[in-house]
């Protein structure tokens, strides 16, 4: 078994980015009657086979020395990408509600099951310590 | 935790658009208020929304509000009524009607409601989830 600090495994990252979707699909339901705003997104996908792979974002911190820390994980370097509209309208605005309430709705109930996963990786955890 | 700005954005999206449902109210309500001459009358106001960007981030903010820029007043002309008996008519018996176009200010208010409830959607889902987060374990 692998230490208890990565004990919660990938959910504890894509928690984080979770989180940060839903800031982002917030922004672009607040912004839905906002002249030249353009809808964005992060592409999970992505993200994850980044942190996958370990390898260092883009937006790491540069390192000097050998003793500076390394930034952990690919998450915190999740880029925000525009949408290709639907229906663009003339002011601009690329947002489409009805996608963006779906793509939040969607992004919600994946955050309820990466909860659950941790939930269960908790309750795993637990058992094993009490001996039950 | 980041969460938290959630209720940021989508709070100030409430408050754009309550003022611009305020806004088009006002203009209902003046739909119909004459007067007698051109500067006096009142004109249709919209609200000027904006993103507000932060570029702190190199365009990679996650979480972007939006504010009110400011209000302007329609420019398209005023309607000119021939009514020598009103009493606001002028010398040459003409009355001034505002330029609101109630038509379009029904969907105007129509387009803000559903935004703002929306945005209150988008609140509860966010609460919800944190609740969640809160009892993560337990």
């Amino acid at each position: 078994m692998p230490g208890l600090d990565n004990a919660l495994g990938l959910h504890e990252a894509a928690l984080r980015v979770r989180a940060q979707r839903m800031e982002t699909l917030s922004s672009n339901l607040a912004n839905a009657d906002t002249p030249n705003y353009k809808a964005r997104d992060i592409d999970f996908k992505a993200v994850l086979s980044d942190y996958q792979s370990n390898s260092v974002p883009a937006s790491a911190l540069k390192t000097t020395h050998a003793n500076h820390l390394q930034q952990s994980g690919g998450v915190m370097g999740a880029t925000l990408q525009y949408r290709n509209p639907i229906q663009p309208s003339i002011d601009g605005n690329t947002v489409d509600t009805q996608v963006e309430k779906g793509k939040f709705m969607e992004n919600a109930l994946q955050y309820q099951a990466t909860l659950q996963f941790i939930d269960g990786r908790i309750r795993t955890l637990r058992k094993a310590i009490r001996g039950e | 935790m980041s969460m938290f700005k959630v209720f940021d954005v989508a709070g100030s999206a409430m408050s754009a658009q309550s003022l611009r449902l305020n806004v088009t109210a006002s203009n209902m309500a003046n739909a119909n208020s004459v007067s007698s001459s051109e500067g006096e009358t009142y004109r249709a106001r919209q609200p000027v929304f904006a993103a507000m960007l932060e570029q702190a981030n190199g365009g990679q903010q996650a979480n972007v509000g939006v504010q009110v820029k400011g209000i302007v007043e329609s420019q398209a002309p005023l309607q000119r009524q021939f009514n020598p008996n009103h009493p606001m008519a002028n010398e040459e018996g003409y009355v001034f009607m505002p330029n609101v176009n109630v038509v379009e200010e029904m969907a105007n208010m129509i387009s803000a409601s559903r935004s703002y409830q929306s945005n209150v959607e988008v609140i509860n889902t966010a609460k919800q989830l944190m609740m969640k987060t809160l009892t993560m374990g337990q």
